[in-house]
């Protein structure tokens, strides 16, 4: 069995093999102090088990296993308290809070040895998904472009638009993709600033510089970027609680 | 507001009694002096009427007026002054009534010295209840105000400690000690010590207290040596503290926060090893703290403005000087720098 563990701390990273000298059968095959390395040690390794700190440089432990392509089953290590971690109660293997006890991390482990892989697979990915429902937000989204890590801040977002199983982000830069649904982004971001105006569209509502009639009771937004979207009635009544007009 | 005496049914009906009383004894007293009915009653209502008038006005004042000091000398004043009111008018009042009852008159003017003190008393004992009164209400309403202010100071306390705590710090710095018990049991002894220092720092001051710089560093040196054990080779520092800086003054606690906020903003926005540069000079007047951290300008999202948790530092700045000039942030390529200005002459000042 194979484990990586992820964290920016040294000491940190050795609490974790401290007591996984316990369990032989189980490996640590790499550690890693942050997610960039990360990602490549899980596409390297494969590995069966991951010891994943949330609060680390540049992208945080979510946001790496958001660009892995399919997470292994992921006990989190972290001294983060806040209303997330509490949410993800459900859906994670388990979270430890720093320091924990040998007797915790024990309990950790036999939950994850009771669960079988195909579950851990399921329960990962359920975790994933479920980022979205929580009261979570993010400023920034962290994705894959051409085999590079990107950062985007949302600021820099014009808009999405929904591609098959995919969405396209809009920026000044180009567009770029993401393997995930509309629903996620618009529970993600910040309700204040992305309106869904269209089922294939979230709009950057600070970019709206016009909003003019279209055919029979459709709208159309005109970005100050000169570009022109469809608004659904639905999505024109929601413009129009928040912008109040 | 203090509840009057007058509030509620209680007291009319006892002051109503208490009159009625007063008018029965006085008449049956008058009676016996050798005058009819009609005569003694008449003396007895007129008399006890304004008096009554008079027992009330003192009481409605008091609400509104109660003496501090010499208070007592207030008393017998106004007691006096009032019986001598009341005297003149229920005098004149009877004669009028009675111009041609030669006896009566006779009656009256012997009955002067009786009447004055007997209504003297009653207006003093009037006025002592409405002071015993409105005291005890006082008192009880100074309590209630006592209570509520020190319980909001325990709230504030409790807020201020636990901002101060640092949760996070706190739990990754024990997170490092318990790594540390294992396999190198002195160094975490060493740490423990400096937690401990830090914390016993952080506890032992006031928000408001002024502390020379030296003394600041001392303390936030405590945090970087324990900053340094959890993030190792990656964070490096590097104080530059000119002579004169050092001597300076600087309200407690506020310069640890930022750089607590620069090592944050440094080490979680770039990959590499992070130089903190915290720097101390004089200049008109002012001591001049800058702290600059390593930041990356294309993913950074909050580089306008002072946010990174700097709000908070404003705010007290805001609170203690009346300014909101104090605080700048800076970010020059992939360096952000955070400048704290601390006025020096702000007690001379006044002198000029």
């Amino acid at each position: 069995m194979k484990a990586i563990i992820i964290d920016d701390e040294f000491l940190a990273r050795n609490m974790v093999k401290e007591y996984l000298q316990y369990y032989p059968e189980i490996e640590v095959v790499q550690e890693c102090s942050n997610g960039f390395e990360g990602i490549k040690a899980i596409q390297q390794h494969q590995p069966d088990l991951l010891f994943l700190d949330i609060q680390m440089p540049k992208i945080n432990g979510f946001e790496m296993l958001e660009l892995v392509e399919q997470p292994p089953a992921v006990i989190f290590t972290t001294a983060f308290e806040e209303y997330a971690i509490k949410a993800f109660e459900a859906h994670a293997i388990d979270y430890l809070l720093k320091p924990f006890s040998k007797e915790r991390f024990d309990k950790a482990m036999q939950k994850w040895q009771q669960l079988g892989r195909q579950e851990m697979a399921l329960q990962t990915g359920q975790l994933l998904e479920g980022l979205g429902n929580q009261p979570f937000r993010s400023n920034r989204i962290v994705l894959k472009d051409n085999g590079k890590i990107k950062i985007i801040p949302t600021a820099n977002i014009r808009y999405l638009e929904s591609a098959d199983d995919y969405v396209k982000i809009h920026t000044a830069e180009g567009a770029f993709l993401k393997n995930r649904t509309m629903q996620y982004f618009e529970q993600q971001l910040d309700p204040q600033q992305f309106v869904r105006i269209h089922r294939s569209y979230l709009v950057n509502v600070q970019l709206i510089s016009r909003i003019d009639p279209y055919e029979k009771d459709g709208h159309l937004a005109i970005l100050s970027v000169g570009v022109r979207l469809p608004v659904s009635k639905s999505g024109y009544q929601k413009l129009k609680q928040l912008l109040g007009i | 507001m203090v509840r009057s005496i007058t509030t509620g049914k209680g007291f009319y009906i006892i002051f109503c009694c208490w009159w009625l009383a007063w008018i029965l004894v006085q008449a049956a007293m008058v009676e016996r002096a050798g005058f009819d009915f009609l005569i003694a009653f008449t003396d007895a209502l007129c008399c006890n009427i304004l008096l009554a008038g008079c027992c009330a006005l003192i009481v409605n004042n008091m609400r509104f007026y109660l003496p501090r000091k010499e208070r007592y000398w207030y008393l017998l004043v106004v007691s006096l002054v009032e019986s001598a009111i009341w005297l003149l008018m229920s005098k004149w009042i009877l004669k009028l009534l009675f111009r041609s009852n030669v006896a009566y008159q006779a009656f009256l003017d012997q009955s002067v010295p009786i009447r004055y003190i007997l209504a003297f008393l009653m207006i003093g004992c009037m006025a002592m209840i409405a002071i015993l009164w409105y005291t005890l209400q006082e008192q009880q309403e100074n309590d209630r105000r006592k209570e509520d202010a020190e319980r909001l100071a325990k709230d504030a306390e409790l807020l201020k400690l636990r901002q101060q705590l640092q949760p996070h710090f706190l739990f990754n710095s024990l997170n490092s000690i318990s790594a540390l018990a294992g396999s190198q049991p002195e160094k975490a002894r060493h740490m423990i010590q400096q937690l401990s220092d830090f914390l016993r720092g952080t506890l032992k001051k006031e928000e408001h207290q002024l502390v020379t710089l030296e003394d600041e560093l001392h303390h936030l040196q405590l945090y970087l040596e324990i900053e340094k054990v959890r993030f190792g080779h990656r964070l490096q520092t590097a104080i530059n503290v000119r002579e004169e800086a050092g001597k300076l003054l600087i309200p407690s606690l506020l310069l640890q926060p930022i750089v607590e906020n620069a090592i944050k903003f440094g080490l979680y926005d770039t990959i590499d090893t992070v130089l903190i540069s915290l720097d101390a000079a004089q200049r008109k007047g002012m001591l001049e703290l800058t702290v600059t951290n390593p930041f990356d300008e294309t993913t950074a999202v909050n580089t306008q403005g002072t946010g990174f948790g700097l709000a908070s530092i404003q705010r007290r700045l805001f609170l203690l000087y009346a300014r909101n000039d104090l605080l700048l942030t800076h970010a020059n390529g992939s360096v952000f720098s955070t400048t704290l200005l601390i006025p020096q002459n702000i007690y001379e000042g006044h002198h000029h």
